[in-house]
């Protein structure tokens, strides 16, 4: 527990002192939401339909194009070696770095979507359902990463490489992140997808850091 | 078979032999049961009441996909066993199973946009069945970049092996996350599953084809898993000599 709480800090920290990373990947989520009402046109009924969509899909682009950042200064400066080699459960240090990066590059996306859901016209039910499907959805993008960006730490290409792996990976809590918003919509309810994507959250906490672990011990073979 | 064969035939040398061995025999057989599914299923098998002459797809279509998905399970068996055993010869398996099971899913979807032109009057809709064979796809092609991205073989193997793994886990969530969010969204008005009872003859000239490409697929992978041993052991005398004769 105490390996969480120092990589967590540390990492933090490491953040902190590069504040335009964080930025960045907000600012990609901004534009690449505000490009779909310039390219399918103006109609409030059609951009309140795919707003939920929209919203998540930038999400998830924007969580894929930052895992990069998961693993690879670690690596390039050998800390990460240093890790493997510690007596802790690297599982626990994976855990706390996709805890990092959900922190750094999706909690400010989430603060952000309200605006974008409302520049779609949602209306405030939907963005509160938008909000929380966010907020137990992402942190499954972040570990289902972990092990995409792992595998592929190192190697050229890996950053279109790390979308071919991950993307299939991120389908079902699109599925459920953006139904969510729709069914609150049309009077469904969310809770039933919410259920899910926290039953997805679960399992991939249970299960992720453990393979991204593995992975790590692969690449850095 | 003894347990001492099975350890035998693990070693990519021996099995450089016996693959070959086993090569003909399947090739052959598969050339036999596709002449002979393609027969029944243009000229035996009676026309479709309601479908017409365009039915005669799924001779090709239905094997396909089941091929699709069982080569991945198949995949993932390997990756699981070279993972635990560290046995070269499965990661290689894998590895060469990949192409024919991303062409077979490919297959099944050129086939089945075919057949959905002329039935549902679309090249393609977001069934629930279509959305996941689509996503296998992507599944395949992660599998096989990330093996080709990889230049040390040892480590393309388990990475490889990992990616498959956790791909075959997620297979059932992405397809029931796709089965229920396309029942969510009314758009697809047509199921699969209350398919018409077939004649004997279409579901024996289906069957016939789903051996044929069985048979077909196991040819294709020994041949492949030998170019790749090869290629592995090429700085191994014995390699050298099979290269060396073949020039």
């Amino acid at each position: 527990m105490k390996i969480l709480a120092w990589v967590v800090k540390r990492d933090l920290l490491l953040a902190m002192r590069r504040k335009s990373d964080v930025l960045t990947t907000l600012f990609f989520f901004v534009i690449m939401a505000s490009l779909f009402p310039l390219g399918v046109g103006p109609e409030p009924q059609l951009l309140k339909q795919m707003g939920p969509g929209v919203v998540w899909v930038a999400a998830l682009l924007a969580s894929m194009l930052s895992l990069g950042r998961l693993f690879s200064a670690d690596y390039a400066d050998g800390t990460l070696e240093q890790m493997l080699l510690c007596p802790e459960s690297l599982a626990l240090i994976v855990l706390a770095k996709a805890a990092v990066h959900w922190i750094t590059a999706e909690l400010p996306l989430v603060a952000f979507a309200p605006l974008l859901g409302l520049q779609f016209g949602l209306s405030e039910q939907a963005l509160w359902v938008l909000i929380a499907s966010l907020l137990i959805g992402t942190p499954v993008l972040s570990l289902v990463g972990s092990i995409g960006a792992s595998l592929t730490l190192g190697l050229r290409g890996g950053g279109v490489l790390v979308s071919l792996l991950v993307l299939p990976l991120y389908i079902p809590t699109l599925i459920f992140g953006a139904g969510a918003v729709d069914a609150s919509t049309s009077g469904l309810g969310a809770q039933g997808h919410l259920s899910i994507l926290g039953a997805l959250l679960v399992l991939s906490l249970l299960a992720t850091p453990k393979a991204a672990a593995a992975a790590l011990r692969i690449s850095l073979e | 078979m003894s347990k001492v064969n099975l350890y035998k035939f693990s070693a990519p040398a021996t099995f450089y032999g016996l693959a070959g061995q086993m090569i003909p025999g399947f090739a052959i057989l598969s050339a036999i049961l596709f002449a002979a599914g393609l027969y029944i299923s243009f000229f035996v098998a009676p026309t479709d009441a309601q479908q017409g002459e365009a039915y005669r797809i799924i001779f090709i279509h239905v094997p396909a996909a089941w091929m699709s998905m069982f080569i991945y399970v198949v995949m993932a068996v390997y990756s699981g066993i070279g993972l635990a055993f560290n046995t070269r010869l499965s990661a290689m398996m894998a590895q060469a199973l990949a192409p024919t099971g991303a062409l077979f899913c490919f297959i099944a979807l050129f086939t089945g946009s075919f057949w959905g032109k002329p039935m549902w009057g679309a090249w393609w809709v977001w069934d629930a069945r279509l959305t996941s064979q689509l996503i296998l796809f992507f599944l395949y092609i992660g599998f096989i970049s990330l093996q080709a991205a990889i230049e040390d073989p040892k480590r393309a193997d388990r990475a490889g092996a990992l990616i498959a793994l956790v791909g075959v886990i997620n297979v059932p969530i992405i397809y029931f996350s796709v089965k229920w969010w396309n029942t969510l969204h009314q758009g697809a008005s047509i199921s699969f599953s209350k398919a018409p009872t077939m004649a004997h003859t279409m579901l024996a000239g289906m069957l016939v084809m789903a051996v044929a490409c069985w048979t077909y697929t196991i040819a294709i992978a020994l041949y492949r898993v030998r170019l790749i041993i090869l290629e592995r052991e090429r700085h191994t005398t014995w390699a050298s000599e099979i290269l060396g004769g073949a020039k």
